[in-house]
């Protein structure tokens, strides 16, 4: 499982990489999907298997889909990606770049002081992750779903206010 | 929702239909004895080449598929050569309608599927027949240009009287 | 070592089992075409007409296989490998039996299934976006919205399911159906999975994302030889997916009387197959937004009903086991 666990990450930290430095929109959104499924085997094998589940149906399989219909919808060509490329100048990425590095040390230097290495491993099942959600944590809940609910109900009022103006 | 299931179920019911398949090589399909396949050239009942080189049958032919060169013998035109290219052709039947001395005739057959385009071009030794195919009493020469008997030559209903090559009058 | 032993060619099995089955599904599936069309199918080649397969796959392995000078490369030849990843791994969490299956035990089975239909959109996207020709992003951009939509009434389809048996673990499913099929206590939740399942595998009468009288062939438009390939055998697999879920969902998998249970798994697999296909012979295509407006208008408010339903019954009736 320790292996496993150190090849996605490595996996998750190098796709993330080259999803920030594509120039091709789909490309990018490629590398993150790959970052994701990391992502997901990095939970699982930290015991958090519907974490990992529900990581690849949600985030993988529906949002970065939506963001990939979106890109598709744009139809962006040769010249958007040449456009990207030169956003990629060393001017603009030096200083979010330090600041990252700096991110890293500060985390590496945590995990090198305390024990490193992979936490003891407690697999959580589906019916604990519900119970939690609905016990102890029962306000975010309710307080996420008013907040979706209000998305939701401004997403339908755009899409309303196109339709009657088209 | 309820016609769609009956939909569903009519044609689950297909299953124990008989097919209509005919299974085409071992099972020949009837064709009519006028079906417009391949092309020949027949012969009189005496065995003689019906073809008059009148060229006919190359105007009418809507692709221009027909190719032929008249020659003289013995008093009497023959194609030289005669060429129908069957990669052209349309199997129109225009060339049967035009010839007037029913040598050029369609008959039931379609298998002629060749490997190589050039292989199509037929002529005249691969469209010349032994009979007189559709029509077999029919003799242009003892048929065209008699006189009916008991009547002379453009006494006939309709029919104008007969040119006289020799005069110069209209 | 023995045991390592048994599950290597537990997983090689269900492999050949599954490519194979899929190829041989392209012949069943003329056959019983011909025969609901009142034609008989392909007959010539071996007996009945079975070793078809066999030629179509020469004759595909042998076409030229041909990347369009303005595709995407790379997404391009990824697309069609996706398809076929995707459903031989959602493939893994049947049980097809108690001892025969790769991860039948498997305590995320069913979020797993999910996980792999989701992750299938991509090779339908990629494929109708790397082609860059109009009909195939067109067919891309109608499977994405498509199949996303039918995602959400799949999963919530089975939450019924979840909820009777208590488990995400398909054995423990199948286990929870020794008395009563769930068809029964879960008709709704049956109708909803069954027409999710069409759109996700995008069969007839929901293949909007290939129809071919408007998009010529939709997101392969673009695709020859075996990577077209790979698209047609990834649909069969993604058939007998289905199919094989229904099965262990809501028909109680191998379990049954006198067979042996992969004898039962098998028959009740191979009506479900044949369901799909008698779909294709019979029904036409909706229109597009009637498909959307049929997903989130008829489909959506039932499954939802459905988990309220079941939720209800089973607090009437006492704790949950």
């Amino acid at each position: 499982m320790n292996d496993a666990f150190y090849v996605a990450s490595g996996i998750a930290v190098l796709s993330t990489a080259l999803a920030i430095t594509r120039a091709n929109g789909v490309h990018a959104l490629l590398y993150l999907v790959i970052s994701l499924l990391a992502v997901a085997l990095v939970f699982y094998t930290l015991g958090a298997a519907f974490a990992a589940a529900l990581e690849v149906i949600v985030y993988a399989g529906a949002i970065i889909v939506l963001m990939v219909f979106l890109v598709m919808m744009l139809n962006l060509g040769g010249a958007a990606a040449a456009r990207e490329t030169q956003w990629m100048k060393p001017r603009v990425w030096i200083g979010p770049a330090i600041l990252g590095i700096v991110l890293e040390a500060e985390i590496v230097s945590i995990l090198a002081r305390g024990d490193a290495g992979v936490p003891s491993l407690a697999v959580i099942l589906p019916r604990d992750v519900g119970i939690a959600m609905f016990g102890p944590y029962l306000l975010c809940v309710e307080l996420a779903s008013m907040l979706l609910l209000a998305a939701l109900a401004g997403a339908y009022r755009l899409a309303y206010l196109e339709r009657a103006e088209g | 929702m309820l016609s769609s299931i009956r939909t569903l179920w009519l044609t689950f019911l297909h299953l124990f239909h008989r097919s209509e398949t005919v299974e085409y090589p071992e099972q020949m399909p009837y064709l009519a004895p006028r079906y417009r396949g391949r092309i020949v050239l027949s012969r009189d009942p005496d065995g003689a080449e019906r073809c008059v080189s009148c060229y006919l049958c190359a105007v009418a032919c809507p692709v221009s598929c027909i190719s032929l060169q008249k020659t003289e013998d013995a008093g009497r035109w023959y194609p030289a050569y005669f060429r129908i290219n069957f990669s052209r052709c349309i199997f129109c039947g225009f060339c049967e309608e035009a010839c007037p001395t029913y040598a050029i005739q369609l008959t039931p057959d379609f298998e002629m599927s060749e490997y190589e385009r050039h292989n199509l071009v037929y002529e005249k030794e691969d469209l010349l027949i032994s009979g007189t195919g559709k029509y077999p009493e029919y003799s242009f020469y003892n048929v065209s240009g008699l006189a009916i008997p008991g009547k002379d030559k453009g006494e006939a209903e309709h029919e104008r009287p007969p040119v006289d090559p020799r005069t110069l009058l209209p | 070592m023995n045991l390592l032993l048994f599950g290597l060619l537990n997983i090689i099995g269900i492999l050949l089992a599954l490519v194979i089955g899929a190829a041989l599904l392209t012949w069943i599936e003329r056959r019983l075409l011909g025969f609901w069309q009142d034609r008989r199918g392909p007959n010539r080649v071996g007996p009945f007409g079975s070793l078809q397969v066999v030629a179509d796959m020469i004759k595909i392995l042998f076409k030229q296989d041909w990347i369009p000078p303005f595709a995407d490369r790379y997404v391009f030849v990824l697309a069609p490998a996706v398809v076929m990843v995707a459903g031989l791994l959602g493939f893994a969490v049947i049980p097809v039996t108690p001892s025969i299956g790769i991860a039948g035990n498997w305590n995320i089975g069913v979020l797993f299934f999910l996980a792999m239909a989701s992750l299938s959109v991509y090779s339908v996207v990629l494929a109708g976006w790397a082609s860059n020709s109009k009909y195939s992003l067109l067919g891309g951009m109608r499977a994405a919205a498509q199949m996303v939509t039918y995602e959400v009434f799949m999963g919530l389809s089975l939450i019924g399911v979840v909820m009777l048996s208590g488990s995400f673990n398909l054995t423990d499913i199948v286990r929870a159906q020794r008395n009563i099929w769930f068809i029964i206590p879960q008709f709704i939740g049956f109708i909803v999975f069954l027409m999710a399942g069409i759109a996700e595998t995008h069969r007839l009468p929901f293949d909007l994302p290939e129809g071919e009288n408007e998009l010529g062939a939709g997101f392969h438009t673009e695709y020859s030889g075996m990577k077209f390939g790979m698209f047609f055998i990834g649909e069969y697999i993604g058939i007998l997916l289905t199919a094989a879920m229904i099965t262990v969902l809501f028909f109680g998998g191998w379990e049954g009387p006198f067979l042996p249970p992969i004898l039962w798994f098998m028959l009740k697999l191979s009506v479900f197959v044949i369901f799909f296909i008698l779909l294709r012979a019979a029904l036409p295509r909706p229109r597009y937004d009637q498909l959307m407006s049929y997903g989130w208008k008829v489909l959506l408010p039932l499954s939802l009903l459905n988990v309220v339903i079941t939720g209800a019954v089973m607090l009437a009736s006492g704790p949950a086991g």
